[in-house]
């Protein structure tokens, strides 16, 4: 990320963040650390070649570095694939509201702040690729968003991608359990009604998604437009991937059950008791975004929340993935949670492919990010050591080829450590607002 | 060996209170790390520490080994075993919301020493808990010291009465137009109930025999930390709200504790003159209110500026319900403060802070036999615990969060 200056005008700060990143730069080769690519095995005295925002080639000593290619040397340093977070709420983000527990038409790219000092933090926790969720405490509460952590604070920047109605590249946020219930309201008092009401909405939608196809290209045999069904359809096509917050072992069957009902793909998040059903999870052959805290309980469905959790499912056969449910874990401390699923016996590799190549799995990006592979996007981090180690630093974050987080720079460095104003929004932000308020009231 | 002293060392290891610790690196936080070390533990007490080549170990004696031996860790606050791992209401003791000022409330009253996320602590290498009444009112109750093996409080209990809790700052503000509502009020309602407590020591002791006034148990705790008997231990993160309490303190002449202090690198010099040790707040709390500010290099300032400082727990509302104070400090050792001094704050210093400087907090003769083992650097996140030791009896052999055996 370039210096923020606040000696420079708002405009040209503002023309810089818009400044299209295509130009077609030199090579830039990184010389002399030991990468883990995730796909292959680690490379002592490797070097990683990057243009144009993608992996150009990674290899031991003996690869060639381009002729002109910008050269670092990264020896002594550690080479990782950015991290993929499938589940935070970094950027304030906000879904659906207490006026009823279904609502897909809801996105939360219409809510994002992404000038949050959350946002800074986790690209200084070494974070390139984020499911962005709504809120918590419906059955579905929203279109999630799936962020690049490049520079920029606008939902274009950092988007991944668009679908074909123009929402951006997202999954669905579902919960069930205690999480959706209310005593008030139009909110589900039992489990049996939680999954009740998630099947009337399903039917409909299939429905829907019958009269679609029903009516063909004749756009006077369509029915009119129902925003909240075209995105289940969207689920039930596969275009939107089901982030499904579930805790008790029953629970996760009941997601399961639903998801085979309806067809839709599913990733099954935190799942405490995973351990218990591990086998039917595996079965499903649906994945899981698991989270590792300091200790079980807080709420009951936590009770039995274990750090064996991660190996369990590993064992099992289950693609697991890492998320830091930001706030509920910070961003910065996510690498932790590998580290905590090690402690507990999960395997090394499928640890490290846990915050990276499995989770870019979990999110159907893995053609795109997750590992340094040539062809594959220029995210990665420079780590002072072994990623699993607590005495380790994200040095550098790169997203696409350019350097997002640098902790040498005093003031990225603030967001890594904190400190006074760590949790401000950034001084960009305040530039770009104070455009926009121009710009309105002109 | 005399026949009677062998005897003697049987019977102890028989009721499980004698053993040898062997440790590829026994830190004493005493001294310089000992290489292929042992502590001796008889009878509940260390006996000796040093050299495996210098301390003889009784034959029979068990012998425990491990790769690092480290004294049982000191949690400088928590709220372990009063806020439950459920989190029902049926579990949270660690604060009563019907008045904002009740120092009367006594920690041993409300200890579940069977709550699991003590059996957790435990099992992770904590040893020893400063736990008790937990922020979140303007005067929530009183703090105790406990061994995490004490499932009862007849029991492990090191002091009765610790400290009594305060909260300055967003985290003691009434809302609904209960009092304190502000800041200068919650300065203005201490004032007025030190004051109170004053006179009434006053009144007690001018009174003449028989004409004593009656017995006001809030008054007469608050009286205790007026006589310096207890310290004030005050949860207060903006650097106005620390000053504010270092003026309080002043003007009372108290003994005081800073617990929190996310802004406490911004007052470093006034802390250091007023002699204020630190209980700074967990280093991966949430950045959130009072705590925006809080910074992982401020347990490296405290160190730098030489001010007292001890790890800490503290209280969690939600998930995690305990974080663990081990790896708080790992965090911090990894973010300037070095691994010598990390252990010496999450051992000596809060021993010390808790008046308990004889008992616990580094293995040395003499003091009681608490010993965590482990497999690794203890602040490694990959590292276990692999055992627990309480006065030599070992009272955990390993983590629940290692691996599954089935």
């Amino acid at each position: 990320m370039r210096p923020l200056t606040p000696a420079l005008a708002p405009g040209l700060v503002f023309a810089l963040a818009f400044l299209p990143v295509v130009a077609q730069e030199a090579p830039q080769a990184f010389i002399g650390a030991r990468i883990i690519p995730m796909e292959g095995p680690e490379i002592e005295q490797g070097v990683l070649v990057v243009q144009g925002g993608k992996v150009i080639a990674v290899g031991g000593a003996d690869l060639a570095v381009p002729a002109g290619a910008v050269r670092h040397d990264a020896k002594g340093k550690v080479i990782m694939p950015g991290l993929v977070d499938t589940h935070s709420h970094i950027g304030s983000p906000e879904g659906a509201d207490s006026s009823a527990p279904i609502q897909p038409e809801v996105r939360v790219s219409d809510s994002l702040n992404l000038g949050s000092a959350s946002v800074m933090k986790a690209r200084a926790g070494g974070i390139t690729s984020v499911n962005v969720m709504p809120g918590s405490g419906h059955l579905l509460s929203g279109q999630t968003m799936y962020l690049k952590l490049r520079e920029g604070q606008t939902l274009d920047a950092l988007a991944m991608g668009r679908l074909p109605n123009g929402s951006y590249l997202g999954g669905m946020k579902m919960a069930n359990g205690t999480n959706p219930r209310r005593t008030t309201g139009p909110f589900p008092g039992t489990r049996a009604k939680s999954a009740a009401l998630v099947r009337e909405q399903f039917v409909k939608a299939q429905d829907y998604q019958r009269k679609l196809k029903e009516a063909g290209d004749d756009p006077k045999k369509r029915p009119s437009r129902d925003l909240a069904m075209e995105a289940l359809v969207e689920v039930l096509e596969g275009k939107r991937v089901v982030h499904h917050h579930t805790h008790r072992h029953d629970d996760i069957l009941t997601v399961l059950r639903l998801s085979k009902e309806f067809g839709f793909k599913v990733v099954l998040h935190h799942v405490s008791d995973a351990w218990m059903v591990a086998d039917e999870v595996a079965k499903s052959g649906m994945g899981a975004s698991i989270i590792l805290i300091d200790s079980p309980g807080g709420k009951l469905e936590t009770k039995d929340l274990r750090m064996t959790n991660g190996a369990a499912l590993e064992k099992a056969g289950v693609l697991v993935g890492f998320h830091t449910d930001d706030p509920i874990t910070d961003s910065r401390w996510f690498i932790r949670e590998a580290a905590f699923a090690v402690r507990a016996g999960m395997s090394r590799q499928a640890a490290l492919e846990g915050m990276t190549l499995s989770g870019a799995k979990l999110l159907d990006l893995q053609g795109r990010i997750g590992s340094l592979k040539a062809g594959k996007d220029a995210d990665f981090l420079l780590l002072s050591g072994d990623p699993l180690s607590v005495y380790s630093h994200v040095e550098q974050t790169w997203v696409e080829g350019a350097k997002v987080f640098d902790r040498s720079d005093p003031k990225q460095r603030l967001y890594a450590v904190g400190g006074h104003g760590a949790s401000h929004d950034t001084d960009d932000l305040t530039h770009l607002m104070a455009l926009e308020a121009e710009e309105t009231y002109q | 060996m005399s026949r009677l002293a062998l005897i003697f060392c049987l019977t102890a290891a028989l009721h499980g209170q004698s053993i040898a610790i062997q440790a590829e690196a026994l830190h004493t936080v005493a001294g310089p790390v000992i290489a292929d070390g042992v502590v001796l533990i008889l009878d509940g007490k260390i006996t000796a520490v040093g050299k495996a080549s210098d301390v003889k170990i009784p034959a029979g004696l068990a012998v425990k080994r491990a790769k690092v031996a480290i004294p049982g860790l000191v949690d400088g606050r928590s709220t372990v075993g009063l806020s439950g791992l459920l989190n029902q209401s049926h579990d949270q003791d660690q604060l009563e919301a019907s008045a904002p000022i009740q120092p009367e409330l006594r920690a041993i009253d409300a200890y579940n020493g069977r709550d699991p996320l003590v059996g957790y602590l435990r099992s992770l290498g904590i040893t020893t808990v400063h736990t008790g009444h937990g922020p979140g009112a303007l005067i929530s109750g009183q703090t105790f010291v406990v061994k995490t093996d004490a499932t009862e409080v007849t029991r492990g209990v090191l002091k009765a009465q610790a400290m009594v809790a305060a909260t300055l700052g967003d985290g003691a503000r009434a809302r609904d137009g209960k009092a304190p509502g502000t800041r200068a009020k919650q300065i203005a309602m201490l004032r007025s109930e030190l004051v109170g407590a004053q006179e009434y020591a006053r009144k007690l002791k001018d009174a003449e025999k028989g004409k004593e006034p009656g017995r006001d148990l809030r008054k007469e705790a608050l009286a205790q930390v007026l006589r310096r008997e207890l310290p004030l231990l005050v949860t207060a993160h903006r650097a106005q709200d620390i000053l504010s309490l270092l003026r309080l303190a002043k003007e009372f002449d108290l003994d005081i504790v800073l617990d929190g202090g996310a802004e406490a690198y911004l007052v470093l010099d006034a802390l250091k003159a007023a002699k204020v040790p630190v209980i700074l707040h967990p280093t991966m709390a949430r950045s959130f209110g009072d705590q925006e500010n809080q910074s992982l290099e401020t347990a490296a300032k405290l160190q730098a500026a030489g001010i007292p400082f001890s790890f800490q727990s503290g209280f969690e509302g939600y998930v995690p319900k305990t974080r663990v104070v081990l790896w708080e400090g790992a965090m911090a050792a990894a973010n300037g403060l070095g691994f010598e001094d990390t252990l010496r704050a999450l051992t000596l210093t809060p021993a010390r802070l808790l008046g308990l400087g004889d008992r616990v907090g580094s293995l040395e003769k003499g003091k009681d036999g608490d010993v965590a083992l482990y497999d690794g650097d203890p602040f490694e996140f990959t590292t276990h615990c692999v055992g627990t030791v309480i006065n030599g009896v070992v009272v955990s052999e390993g983590e629940d969060t290692r691996p599954l055996s089935r």
